[in-house]
């Protein structure tokens, strides 16, 4: 199962360090990424194939937003098919 | 890959303009606990009920933690309990609502419909028994939602059943007076009911159902009139335009959502109701979205016709998007759900005539109004009476929800809680409807051609 991890906070070092890394612990694989700067915005979204990771969904929506927190920083996952929805026919 | 933007319009409508899916309902039959028992009939709904609801509220949770968008409401309706309940020995029919409430409890739903009858061309036992036990049924349950049915395209108009309905308004307003009548609140008289709605408190389970199906109301009030804010001063084309699409993505979330829960629940999939559903909260109005239009305050001239666009483009825009659709389907108005109804009719611009306007190119109908605490039975009644021909001429269905808030006078305002929100207290007429509604009997379906 795919699904779309969007994060959004002010930019400093390690965003993309610390998501990925919360990731790997989890074994959650990152299939594309696609990341901006504005006006020192970090936003960024990934999708992800949470198929093998070795925790329930629920936990890593908790592990993710414990890792938002420690980076002080939005962490949010959701599930492909609800933009799929509405955005492709 | 999506894109940003995408990623983020839809993030934005869930976080920004509050697009939810407003209920996921179970709609179960009830068809299979008759019994002459009313103690073992009450007993087999509340079994049925908690064990094919047993885990609707859970999976709701889990498919809106997954998917990252709020389902605010899980909710059950029932076959019309005077059907049900129909062959039990008894004259009393609380003790159905008293199973409906534990059962809804025991679910963790918030409410539950089809203590209901059907009516529209005349009363049964079973009928006569419910509609006599709705004003106790509502005061001592928390949960259970009642409707009756008086009239349909087919069957003309039960005014039997209308001024019976009067009546039970009133009863049940005077039996929860220290709540200002909330029991009103739980009590809807329709025209043209439909079998499959998931809103409440219209909500049953009809007939022609299956045993147990998943219906889905989505809800964008907030999403529409953002995207009408981004046209201003432009044709009412576009205007059209731009409502259309965004019915279509917001019914396409409740698409998947109602596929997702059926799938998971080992329900059949129903309908998904088209409906724009406003709350109290700001930013979620439809009279908010019709001032956007144009019409200075809601209930002013070009009310009626902003809203006849409004609706219409909802319904083609989300017919396309969903595989079945049903329920009501339309944009609600209730007044005390509806932050800009609310402030329209307490500077007096919305007024309950112009209100029944509106019901004739929408949906449902006089929707949540308190009225005066001292306004009679018959006024009520003539109000039924009104609102169904509508629906009857019309083909479509119109519901009436009203609160005789007792005590209360034009200009107080009563406090609902929650979703259902503040009603102020509007003026009705006061001249008599007394020697119409005592007429009683029917009036004959009407002729469905030479229209004009």
């Amino acid at each position: 199962m795919n699904a779309i991890i969007t994060v959004v906070g002010k930019d400093k070092v390690g965003i993309m360090a610390g998501v990925c890394v919360a990731l790997q612990k989890i074994n959650v694989n990152i299939l594309d990424i696609s990341q901006t700067v504005m006006q020192n915005m970090f936003t960024m979204n990934m999708l992800v194939d949470v198929e093998k990771a070795n925790v329930s969904y629920p936990q890593i929506v908790e592990a993710l937003d414990a890792e938002g927190e420690r980076l002080g920083v939005s962490i949010r996952i959701q599930r492909e098919d609800i933009f799929n929805a509405m955005h492709r026919i | 890959m999506l894109n940003q933007h995408e990623i983020f319009e839809t993030l934005n409508m869930i976080d920004e303009q509050h697009l939810d899916i407003r209920t996921i309902t179970m709609g179960i039959s009830l068809r299979s606990c008759a019994h002459p028992d009313p103690v073992i009939c009450a007993e087999k709904m509340y079994d049925k009920i908690t064990k094919y609801a047993e885990n609707l509220v859970k999976t709701g949770e889990e498919i809106e933690k997954e998917m990252g968008i709020p389902i605010i409401n899980k909710r059950i309706s029932v076959t019309p309990i005077a059907i049900a309940a129909e062959s039990c020995e008894t004259e009393d029919y609380t003790i159905f609502a008293k199973a409906l409430d534990k059962a809804a409890k025991e679910c963790g739903v918030n409410f539950i419909g089809g203590f209901s009858a059907l009516v529209q061309k005349g009363l049964t036992i079973g009928d006569r028994k419910l509609i006599k036990s709705i004003p106790e049924a509502l005061a001592v349950t928390d949960y259970v939602c009642s409707s009756v049915n008086v009239g349909s395209t087919r069957a003309g108009i039960n005014m039997d059943a209308v001024k019976l309905m009067g009546e039970t308004i009133k009863q049940a307003a005077e039996r929860t007076k220290d709540r200002d009548g909330f029991g009103c609140a739980k009590l809807v008289v329709f025209c043209n009911a439909v079998e499959d709605n998931p809103f409440m408190a219209g909500a049953f389970h009809g007939v022609g159902e299956p045993e147990c199906a998943i219906n889905v109301g989505v809800s964008g009030p907030g999403v529409v009139y953002h995207a009408l804010k981004g046209v201003k001063g432009q044709p009412f084309d576009v205007v059209a335009e731009t409502i259309k699409k965004t019915a279509f993505k917001i019914t396409r979330m409740g698409q998947l959502i109602a596929c997702e829960a059926s799938k998971r629940l080992g329900a059949e999939f129903g309908i998904v109701d088209l409906s724009l559903a406003p709350t109290p909260a700001i930013g979620d109005s439809v009279a908010r979205i019709l001032e956007e239009i144009g019409v200075g305050v809601c209930g002013t001239h070009g009310t009626t016709a902003a809203l006849a666009m409004l609706n219409d483009a909802v319904k083609k825009g989300g017919v396309m998007a969903s595989s079945h659709v049903g329920g009501l389907s339309g944009a609600f108005i209730p007044v005390s759900e509806d932050e800009g109804m609310i402030a329209a009719a307490q500077q007096g611009v919305l007024t309950l005539d112009k209100l029944e306007a509106m019901t004739c190119v929408c949906s449902v109908g006089l929707d949540m109004i308190a009225v005066p605490g001292d306004t009679s039975a018959e006024t009520i009644s003539a109000i039924i009476a009104d609102e169904a021909a509508i629906g009857m001429i019309n083909n479509k269905t119109t519901a009436v929800r009203i609160i005789p808030a007792p005590g209360k006078k034009v200009g107080d305002s009563i406090e609902m809680g929650g979703l259902l929100g503040t009603a102020p207290v509007m003026p009705v007429h006061g001249e008599s409807s007394v020697d119409f509604i005592n007429r009683g009997g029917r009036i004959p379906a009407p002729l469905n051609s030479l229209k004009n």
